[in-house]
């Protein structure tokens, strides 16, 4: 057991971080106080360099430690999530007791750690980090459920403090129950997947289905499984939630909302269905198909999930109701590469590669936007109150306004959409790829017309702030004096930009992340490397 | 391949460092900057131009090309041959003249302004250079976005929802494109193993692998992506539109080359792609072109605004491009490659003349203009000859094309094939493939020449002729005190170079024809190749068209 803890060097490293800062944050005195922010960006920083560093590697460990379904899988995972965990910081930085700590500066009240939640929101965050990461690495299905319950029960806390509005405890409330709702849905899928195996454990999970088929006990599991992992990623028909959620959460709470769980999802999916492999089933032998079953249940969900969050995004008048719904598209859009799955060993072909990559990529580009509507508030000229900038007009002429906000939405926005030469063409592509490489073509399409609906709702927020003259009777929104969150939107539309010049390399280390040992044929590889997957991966037969 | 000189890189990337300079200059310097910047993208085009093999069109020329994205065999690769290269040089010249031209007509936000023309220009000229698919998917979609800028800060009343609709319809369409060529990647990553978007080795998979059914589909996703652009019939409704509210630089851009980037996507994929499907595909399409130009042109008769009628003259003209492609055979496709390029010149050169028209009136209403020759003699000269080029007036170049297209069309026919035409004497009869059009079409779409004389003449005869009609409310002096009613010099300066080019192309087409002998018959090579027919012997015009074809080409040479 104790060379377990080789594995989770980065996650110890973000548990001390956290206690420090459980207890930082509760100081009497401001100064310490504040430094909860930046001990947590040490801590996200010591997790980075440890996930790269330490983490085993494929041929690093035997297939008795219970890591060979993807044996590469946590190294790039875990410093994906530590990557955009630390972009992440800034946007949430100054999300609770702002007034709080005015009234104390002011010296109208006292400190009084009851009503202080620095402490709490930002250990959750970690936490929240901690359980995404142990996703990861995890090699049982009762740490997968432990480490998904970690990655989300913080998050139904943080949105419930993120505001002092009803909305939001309405939101967290909503959350909370739809929440524990998906998972007893996957709890009861593991139980029976464990039911119909005899084991928790995935490569035995993997090599029982192998050697024995998958018998409807497993199969009941394996739908239960997938239905409950959707509301992770917030696929239909388990999403529901989402608009409501990230209205009523503020929104710096909602542009982690929209990668934390649905990378904790995304990724405990790869897992659960790599015990079936993609490599049974009618089109087996091709080396890329679920079980029928799944394979339909999926695709009748990526397909569902895309058109209902693109056309229901198209109504909306709140924005961040907008990227709500086109959280929802995208987590569609990824289904669509996890229906093709690895592939034949190509790194085009590899929709799993796909996946991690796309979630690279939303990670990075969706979070602009929310910085965006999280940096500026309207101030109501009558009465002094700020209001959080949620309307389209809110947006308007925002880059003559606020040059810095406004351009960062075009980017993202753009970026969103899949415009080339910007990141998300280049996410966009692989879906494309991998999805027309497992041969299917209906889906492709469905997701190249979604790609065209989404079209219009984000235009607006392209045109909105670049084409609109700003409104002369309206004051404009003001900063609302945080200054990282602009800067967390900038380093966004930056990344945006600047990360397709090394795409190529990103996605040679998402497609080496994700091989599956079993399907490889390394002579196969387009990107040229020497065959990385060593026998010791090999399933035994 | 040889030799990475870079110059197409450089006449791809300069536009995009001036418009970074107009961006970070003074307001008041950014035409200037942008004129510098096209200026200098022509005088490279000229210096390239020089460079050019223009006998051995078919090979592709000036090649750079750098790894990108090793993963899915995506490198940014730049090479032209003389198809492309002449669209090229269009662009290149239309810069200039569109920077210039808005001089007076563009106040505000200049530096937006010109900063986006310029990568627009940029994004042009990739489109025909790149040798990647992925590299030229990029430029393709890469175009919507200034334009749409342009369109809806610059554009006329109902510019916002003319951007959008422009927008919307061609993303759509491209994104399906995008779908059949990455299917076509696919087909070569999994016969060889490896992915490359490279585009010659993607062409030569695509037509050794697919099945005459798969090639079937590539052929309707590409072509529902170039069609849109193009535009054909039924998807041509964004065209009216964004012609109409945008700026005068946006529509010459837009009918110049913009336009251009779909005839040009489906002569560089389509036919080389699926030349099975597209033998099987030419009657439909044949067809779909053909009511494109009755139907453009008798909606072009009923216009009043002027603009919009040389709009829907565009829906018709590029019905003959498309026509003539699809004859394949040398001369049409010949004439569908001289027709892009030539009603670039005289389509643009009509759109520059109405905004000029435009800026001095304030109306583009032919019920409220008329005689403007008594007031602007020379726009009015100006008006008549770019008309005359694109009704086909003989010794213009509008005739040239429409006159090879149509001809393509009318021997395109097993019956012409195989009947007593035979020069060379050696086809077997029965195998020969005339293609699969032939005299009904060409005749049908005749009517739509005399469709386009009556309505460009009728415009022409209501606007330059007849009595002096100025609107109500024209207050010449106090509207625009800076410009004279008749032409300045520099409006004249910008009219000069296309309408020589109208001229040179009209009276001595000799050399373009030439330059593009070798690629089209490289393309059309491919074409009987893989259908397994012999080019039919055809009468051509031009005398040299009799010349034996050079010996010892195999596909693909480069």
């Amino acid at each position: 057991m104790i060379e377990r803890l080789a594995f989770l060097w980065p996650e110890i490293a973000l548990f001390i971080t956290t206690c420090v800062v459980m207890v930082v944050g509760l100081s009497r005195s401001t100064g310490v106080r504040r430094l909860s922010a930046l001990i947590t960006a040490v801590g996200l920083a010591a997790a980075l360099v440890l996930a790269v560093a330490t983490t085993p590697k494929a041929g690093q460990f035997a297939p008795a430690d219970g890591q060979t379904l993807f044996p590469d899988l946590p190294v790039f995972a875990k410093t994906l999530f530590a990557a955009v965990g630390l972009l992440l910081l800034p946007l949430l930085v100054g999300t609770v007791d702002r007034d709080d700590e005015r009234e104390i500066a002011a010296g109208r009240r006292a400190f009084d750690p009851l009503r202080s939640n620095r402490a709490e929101f930002y250990a959750f965050y970690l936490f929240s980090l901690t359980g995404l990461m142990l996703c990861a690495s995890a090699s049982d299905l009762v740490w997968l459920f432990l480490a998904l319950e970690l990655t989300s029960l913080p998050t139904y806390v943080m949105v419930a403090i993120s505001s002092r509005r009803h909305r939001a405890q309405e939101a967290a409330v909503k959350y909370f129950f739809l929440g524990a709702l998906g998972a007893a849905c996957f709890l009861m899928g593991f139980a029976f997947i464990y039911g119909g195996t005899g084991t928790t454990r995935l490569n035995v999970i993997a090599d029982v289905f192998a050697a024995s088929g998958i018998n409807p006990i497993a199969l009941a599991g394996l739908v239960l499984a997938v239905v409950g992992l959707a509301f992770k990623i917030a696929a239909v028909p388990m999403h529901f939630y989402t608009p409501d959620v990230y209205q009523g959460a503020s929104p710096s709470v909602a542009g982690m909302l929209a990668f934390v769980p649905k990378a904790a999802g995304f990724v405990s999916l790869i897992l659960v269905l790599g015990t079936v492999g993609w490599t049974h089933g009618p089109g087996g032998e091709s080396g890329h198909s679920l079980p029928e079953s799944l394979r339909v249940i999926l695709w009748v969900m990526a397909a569902l999930t895309m058109t209902v969050g693109n056309v229901l995004a198209l109504l909306q008048s709140s924005v961040r109701r907008v990227l709500a719904y086109s959280s929802v598209a995208h987590s569609g859009y990824m289904l669509v590469a996890l229906v093709a799955g690895p592939g034949d060993g190509s790194a085009a072909s590899n929709g799993l590669a796909a996946v991690l990559f796309y979630l690279l990529a939303y990670g990075v580009m969706n979070l602009g936007a929310f910085a965006v509507l999280a940096s500026l508030v309207r101030r109501n000229p009558k009465d002094g109150s700020a209001d959080e900038i949620d309307s389209f007009d809110d947006l308007r002429g925002l880059c003559a306004t606020r040059p810095f906000h406004g351009w960062t939405l075009v980017v993202c926005a753009l970026s969103l959409l899949g415009f080339p030469p910007l990141l998300g063409f280049f996410a966009k592509v692989p879906l494309f790829t991998s999805g027309i490489a497992a041969g299917e073509y209906t889906l492709v399409v469905i997701l190249g017309l979604n790609s065209a609906i989404a079209a219009f709702y984000y235009l607006r927020l392209v045109q909105m702030p670049l084409l609109e003259k700003p409104d002369p009777t309206t004051p404009v929104p003001e900063p609302v004096g945080v200054p990282s969150r602009t800067a967390a939107g900038l380093l966004s539309a930056a990344g945006a930009v600047v990360l397709i010049a090394v795409a190529g390399s990103l996605f040679d280390q998402a497609h080496r992340a994700s091989r599956d040992p079993r399907t490889v044929a390394p002579a196969r590889d387009a990107a040229g490397e020497p065959p990385a997957a060593p026998p010791i991966a090999a399933r035994p037969e | 391949m040889e030799g990475s000189f870079g110059i197409l890189s450089a006449m791809i990337f300069t536009p995009l460092v001036f418009a970074g300079l107009v961006a970070l200059r003074p307001t008041r310097e950014a035409k200037y900057v942008a004129l510098a910047g096209t200026l200098l993208a022509a005088a490279l085009g000229l210096v390239a131009a020089t460079q050019f093999n223009w006998t051995n069109g078919d090979t592709h020329q000036l090649a750079s090309s750098a790894p990108w994205i090793p993963a899915l065999g995506v490198s940014l690769s730049f090479a032209a041959d003389s198809v492309s290269f002449s669209l090229i040089l269009l662009t290149l010249l239309l810069g200039p003249i569109c920077v210039a031209c808005s001089f007076t007509a563009i106040s505000g936000r200049e530096r937006t302004y010109y900063a986006w023309l310029l990568v627009l220009q940029a994004a042009m000229t990739g489109v025909f250079a790149a040798r990647d698919l992925v590299v030229f998917y990029i430029c393709f979609e890469f175009t919507l976005i200034p334009m749409f800028i342009l369109i809806s800060l610059y554009g006329s009343t109902n510019r916002k929802k003319a951007a959008i609709k422009f927008f919307l319809y061609t993303f759509t369409g491209s994104i399906i494109a995008l779908a059949g060529l990455v299917y076509v990647a696919w087909t070569h990553a999994s016969a060889s193993g490896a992915w490359t978007f490279d585009v010659d080795t993607l062409e030569r998979a695509a037509r050794a692998t697919l099945s005459r059914s798969e090639q079937a589909w590539v052929l309707l996703a590409l072509m529902l992506g170039f069609a849109v652009k193009v535009p054909l019939f039924p998807f041509h409704t964004w065209l009216p539109l964004a012609h109409t509210e945008a700026p005068t630089a946006g529509s010459v851009v837009l009918a110049g080359v913009l336009l251009k980037l779909g005839t040009y996507g489906i002569y560089r994929f389509v036919l080389p792609m699926c030349p099975l499907a597209v033998v099987d595909y030419a009657p439909l399409i044949a067809t779909v072109s053909i009511i494109g130009i009755l139907y453009g042109g008798l909606i072009c008769w009923v216009q009043r605004d002027v603009k919009k009628l040389v709009a829907y003259s565009s829906v018709a003209h590029l019905g003959f491009c498309i026509l003539g492609m699809f004859a394949l055979n040398s001369a049409g496709l010949r004439g569908s490659i001289l027709y892009m390029i030539n009603h670039g010149l005289s389509t643009g050169a009509l759109f520059l003349l109405i905004g000029m028209m435009y800026e001095r009136y304030h109306t583009r209403d032919m019920r409220e203009l008329g005689g403007l020759a008594a007031k602007m003699p020379v726009w009015a000269t100006f008006m008549v000859f770019f008309t005359m080029a694109s009704v086909g007036l003989p010794g213009l170049n509008g005739f040239v094309s429409e006159f090879m297209c149509l001809m393509g069309v009318f021997q395109a026919s097993p019956n012409w094939a195989s009947g007593a035409c035979t020069i060379t004497g050696d086809a077997t009869p029965g195998a020969t493939f005339g293609g699969v059009l032939g005299p009904i079409y060409a005749a049908v779409a005749g009517v739509g020449m005399i469709v386009a004389a009556m309505y460009l003449l009728y415009m022409v005869g209501r606007v330059v002729w007849g009595p002096l009609v100025e609107p109500h409310h024209h207050h010449h002096d106090a509207d625009t005190p800076s410009l004279p009613p008749d032409l300045t010099p520099r409006e004249i300066a910008i009219l000069i170079p296309l309408a020589a080019s109208c001229l040179w192309l009209g009276v001595y087409p000799k050399p373009a024809l030439d330059a593009l002998r070798a690629p089209v018959e490289q393309t059309l090579r491919i074409i009987h190749k893989a259908n397994g027919t012999l080019p039919a012997p055809v009468l051509d015009v031009p005398a040299e068209f009799r010349d034996a074809p050079p010996a010892g080409r195999e596909e693909g040479t480069r």
